[in-house]
């Protein structure tokens, strides 16, 4: 067997990005303390800036490969997928670095004790977790290798690569440490029970078709489908059909679908509040892009045997996000179970199993990230006040942002352009991406219009949470001096601005979004 | 290419509003001067623009402008008007500058930007609404109309309800949307698709796979309008909303944004789904009937003035309905004229009662009494326009009433026979309520009251002026709707009963 043969311009995003976060450790370990957190930020959005314009110019070759013996397809949906998750990478990373790392929002030194005096200690001499960056990069790697692993092994690692810095980064907040610790602690548990079944579902597909490369996985069904009842191997089926079941509950759990949707608010709320837009948007993204990539390149030839049972996921997921969300009174954890929420809608889109389907998705996963990476950045400015003046840690309690326009209009304002995107109200993105996740699965008789209702029904009680906040922050009275809006620095400002810009002109001017959205909806086989 | 009238027309509103949030804190009490002076220059490039609208051709559609907007949905910006079109353009873009006028010191100065500003960005999309020529563009608009309105009756809501009644408002509607969205994608799955496969036009007169899908489509179109119009049972969220609101907001709420509702039935349930809506047409128009009865006699009961005005106009809007319905033509241009005189003769009546809430600072009728004598010009006011509400002869809603019985009368004799029980039950309320307030000794509160200021008569007396004119010489109108009936009965496939009344120039 040959070495495999590498096409390192078409793989190059990802070598860029891993490449600055080694350099990112070496800064970590030789840098002067003083000047790391500045050579930190310039290194990750110098790699994240230099591997979107990798990605970019890979997109304008206009080519399809599959390299690394095979292991890796950089096609359209990957290209496509890749690009958004760096753009809101790069987003993500800006709010982080221009927090004030006095009141930031990561601890001083993660491995102090909550309360002791080593905390103390080190607060008292300014330390700064500078490896939150690292550790962003890492798992930003295994982001941009996720939705491009073309085959089951691949994606496992890719899944892990991305996952275990994740789970660091949780445990990282500066206040309500505690909280953020058990999030950090429940998310690995929690995630590595996933990454086990979706390790188990892959060892039985390779029983089944005797490869993990989805192609091949793809051709077995087929000569399965084809091949009479004396020469099935008796029992084959149930290896398949058992492993495609556990190997969705591995990717399910990464995207926050029902059932395995319970982490979801618990980490949200406890991580520090940059990782959790971060992670929102761009987990959400390379997960559902791995999804994408299982369900129409591996998986296509049992889909009789799927979508039933995914059909019911995306229900229920839609309309259990949709529900307990009402009943929330923290913004990050109601946003965490419109993001399942959101989970659901984008599975509509999944199922629809045509090229408007990805299509569909690919939007509405650029569309969501672009919102959320917003929301997250806003709900880092709204801030206690602490009895001596200053600037507390984040009121992220409803209840504290009650009459939040009359002091800060300008941030009740967007957040309520977020909000609506989210609701799906028209001219906002969250519209668009609904109506087409929506239109493509409509006409898939016989399955596809009781979803659409279904979908129709919780956007319906969705819009009355998200109204809800809207209610609070214009039409209640002030807190008065509990609660005050920290002012944005430029570099939040301008990844709000984005947010706000995308989520306009998704909504108003969305043809060349969706026409790129289409034309990357092919993946190799 | 063709000067692009209905976009102009909608975009000034627009850039108006962006002008009144760019203007800084000092200036914030000039909000409603610069809103009066756009919503003028609205009105009067409308005039402009119906001056050219040619009536040999009322029945077409006319200004038209299409634009790819999304060409992977098939949607385009295209907008246009027919004769029902413009008469709604026009209603939209003469009631503002009067809400504008009437708010003028009812808000304060440092809310004032907001309050304009959205009042401005509500007439553009109503414009936007009513000349949509694409169904996605038509729910664009009619969707996102919600948003200036609830934050307008949240934010300026009268008592500590508001929040209930702004969200109450916006579920009923958007629900409404939703089921409607569905209809909307399942229609564009049965019509041609391609790059304008949104096109009104290119959905009109589609041969349904099954008269099953039809039928649904149709409830979920029909099921929105009604919470809009509103019919009885969804009628709730209006009373609701009046009671809030201020008095310019209720004005475009019913006046005009209700009439998405039945211009909604007329224009695309209609055209769009005609054999499911002969299908349908006797529920509905027994819920229309339900609606007229059961409006009025809830207006009799009420003790509020906002709310009983809001339930005349259940009332009234089930008459819209059973004329449209009935399908025959003076039916449906009856109820088309009814819209407009609906619109003119409501806002006078929430416009008067809101300057009289305004002195008293109470809504509730048995708080006023003997008013003639202190406000006579007020009371004069509210005695046209409720006149005008009961359809007295030689006031415009008297012509529209009148088309729309005989209209339903020729079909649906018996339907049109209950119906003009809703007339009797009208001047009940409206001559009771009239009695209560203004009738008898003069109050001592009233003693140091001043009559109508010039203000306030400059937003009364045009109402008036037209209400009388099209009592009195509805023609300049019923021409500009004739044809455009005519074609919609087309569509349809419907003709008038045979030995129908004299088919002569102008009904």
């Amino acid at each position: 067997m040959n070495a495999p043969s590498f096409d390192y311009a078409a793989l190059a995003p990802m070598l860029i990005v891993f490449v600055a976060a080694l350099l990112a450790v070496l800064v970590e370990a030789f840098a002067p303390r003083a000047r790391r957190f500045v050579s930190q930020v310039v290194l990750a959005t110098v790699g994240i800036a230099g591997a979107l314009f990798a990605v970019i110019y890979l997109a304008t070759q206009d080519k399809a490969v599959t390299t690394a013996g095979g292991a890796v397809a950089i096609d359209g949906p990957a290209l496509f997928l890749q690009g958004t998750i760096l753009v809101l990478a790069l987003l993500a990373v800006l709010t982080m670095a221009d927090e004030d790392p006095e009141s930031g929002a990561f601890t001083a030194q993660a491995s102090a004790v909550p309360g002791s005096s080593d905390e103390a200690k080190a607060v008292r001499a300014g330390l700064v977790q500078t490896e939150v960056y690292p550790l962003i990069l890492f798992s930003l790697v295994g982001m941009l290798l996720f939705p491009a692993a073309n085959d089951l092994l691949t994606m496992f690692i890719a899944l892990e690569v991305l996952s275990l810095p994740l789970y660091l980064l949780c445990g990282l907040a500066r206040r309500r440490r505690l909280l953020s610790q058990e999030a950090s602690l429940k998310y690995f548990l929690l995630g590595a029970f996933s990454s086990a079944f979706f390790l188990f579902g892959a060892a039985l597909l390779y029983g089944f078709a005797g490869s993990v490369r989805l192609s091949d996985i793809d051709a077995a069904v087929s000569d399965g489908a084809t091949a009479t009842a004396a020469t099935a191997v008796v029992g084959q089926d149930g290896l398949l059909l058992l492993g495609v079941g556990l190997l969705a509950v591995g990717l399910l759990f990464k995207v926050g679908a029902f059932p395995f949707q319970s982490w979801t608010p618990d980490v949200y709320q406890g991580a520090p509040t940059p990782v959790t837009g971060f992670m929102a948007a761009c987990t959400k993204v390379a997960a559902f892009g791995a999804l994408l990539r299982i369900a129409y390149v591996a998986l296509p030839g049992v889909r009789w045997d799927w979508q039933p049972a995914i059909w019911l996921v995306a229900a229920l997921t839609m309309l259990i996000g949709s529900v307990i969300a009402i009943v929330q009174a923290d913004v990050k954890r109601m946003l965490a179970y419109s993001s399942i929420a959101h989970a659901g809608f984008i599975l509509v889109g999944l199922l629809a199993m045509d090229r408007d389907g990805i299509g569909s998705v690919l939007f509405y996963l650029a569309a969501y990230g672009f919102t959320t990476v917003g929301a997250f950045a806003l709900v880092t400015l709204v801030r206690t006040s602490t009895p001596e003046g200053g600037i507390g840690g984040e009121a992220t309690h409803l209840s504290q942002w009650q009459g939040l326009a009359k002091r800060s209009p300008l941030l009740a304002f967007t957040f309520t352009l977020f909000l609506l995107a989210f609701a799906g109200i028209p001219l906002t993105s969250g519209f668009t991406g609904k109506f087409a996740v929506f239109s493509a699965a409509v006409d898939q008789a016989p399955w596809g219009p009781g979803l659409v209702l279904v979908g129709v029904a919780a956007s319906a009680i969705a819009v009355f949470f998200y109204i809800r906040v809207i209610v609070l922050m214009y039409f209640n009275d002030s807190v008065g001096d509990a609660v005050t809006v920290t002012r944005p620095g430029a570099l939040t400002i301008f990844a709000v601005g984005v947010g706000v810009v995308a989520t306009i002109g998704l909504g108003v001017l969305p043809a060349a979004a969706l026409q790129l959205a289409n034309s990357s909806s092919v993946f190799l086989p | 290419m063709d000067f692009p009238w209905l976009t102009v027309i909608g975009a000034v509103p627009l850039a108006g509003s962006a002008l009144i949030a760019a203007l800084p804190k000092a200036l914030a009490p000039r909000a409603r001067h610069l809103a009066l002076g756009v919503s003028l220059i609205t009105f009067v490039l409308t005039l402009v623009m119906a001056a050219q609208f040619e009536l040999t051709r009322a029945g077409e559609i006319q200004f038209s402008e299409i634009h790819s907007w999304i060409g992977e949905f098939g949607v385009s910006y295209a907008l246009g008007v027919n004769g029902i079109g413009l008469v709604m353009v026009a209603l939209s873009t003469v009631l503002v500058p009067l809400c504008v006028l009437a708010a003028w010191n009812e808000i304060e100065p440092d809310r004032a930007r907001l309050f304009f500003g959205l009042v401005l960005v509500l007439e553009a999309m109503m414009i936007g609404v009513f000349a949509a020529r694409d169904l996605f563009l038509f729910y664009v608009f009619f969707e996102a109309m919600l948003i200036p309105v609830y934050f307008l009756i949240g934010a300026f809501g009268s008592s500590e309800r508001r929040r209930y009644t702004a969200v109450k408002f916006l579920v009923y509607s958007l629900v409404g949307g939703l089921i409607m969205l569905v209809g909307v994608i399942g229609l564009y799955g049965s019509g041609p698709g391609g790059e304008q496969g949104f096109l009104i036009d290119n959905l009109t007169g589609l041969d349904f796979s099954s008269s099953t899908a039809e039928r649904l489509m149709f409830v979920a179109f029909f099921i929105a309008f009604a919470i809009k119009a509103p019919m009885w049972p969804v009628h709730t969220w209006l009373p609701d909303a009046t009671d809030e609101a201020p008095a310019g907001v209720s004005v475009l709420l019913v006046g005009v944004l209700d009439k998405v509702g039945t211009f909604g039935m007329l224009t695309l349930c209609l055209p769009l789904f005609p054999e499911a809506s002969k299908w349908a047409a006797p529920v509905i128009l027994a819920l229309a009937l339900v609606s007229v009865l059961y409006g009025a006699l809830l207006a009799i009961g009420q003790t509020d003035l906002n709310r009983l005005i809001a339930y005349t106009s259940i009332s009234h809007f089930g008459f819209i309905v059973l004329g449209i319905f009935a399908m025959t033509s003076t039916g449906q241009t009856g109820s088309t004229l009814y819209m407009v005189n609906h619109g003119f003769s409501t806002a006078a009546l929430f416009l008067v009662a809101g300057m009289l809430i305004k002195r008293r600072g109470s809504a509730d009728i048995d708080d006023y009494g003997g008013l003639q004598r202190s406000t006579p010009v007020l009371a004069a006011g509210f005695l046209l326009a409720g006149l005008s509400s009961l359809a007295l002869p030689g006031m415009s809603s008297f012509v529209s009433e009148f088309m729309v019985l005989t209209g339903t009368f020729v079909k649906y004799p018996a339907v049109a026979v209950l119906a003009t029980l809703g007339i009797v039950l009208a001047a009940l309320y409206i001559l009771l309520t009239y009695q209560r307030m203004f009738t008898g000794p003069i109050k001592e509160y009233a003693a140091g009251w001043k009559d109508a200021s010039a203000r306030e008569v400059w937003v009364i007396a045009p109402l008036v002026v037209v209400i009388l004119f099209l009592g009195v010489y509805p023609k300049p109108v019923l021409d500009v709707i004739n044809p455009a009936i005519a074609t919609t009965m087309q569509q349809v496939g419907v003709t008038d009963p045979e030995p129908t009344v004299a088919e002569g120039e102008n009904k």
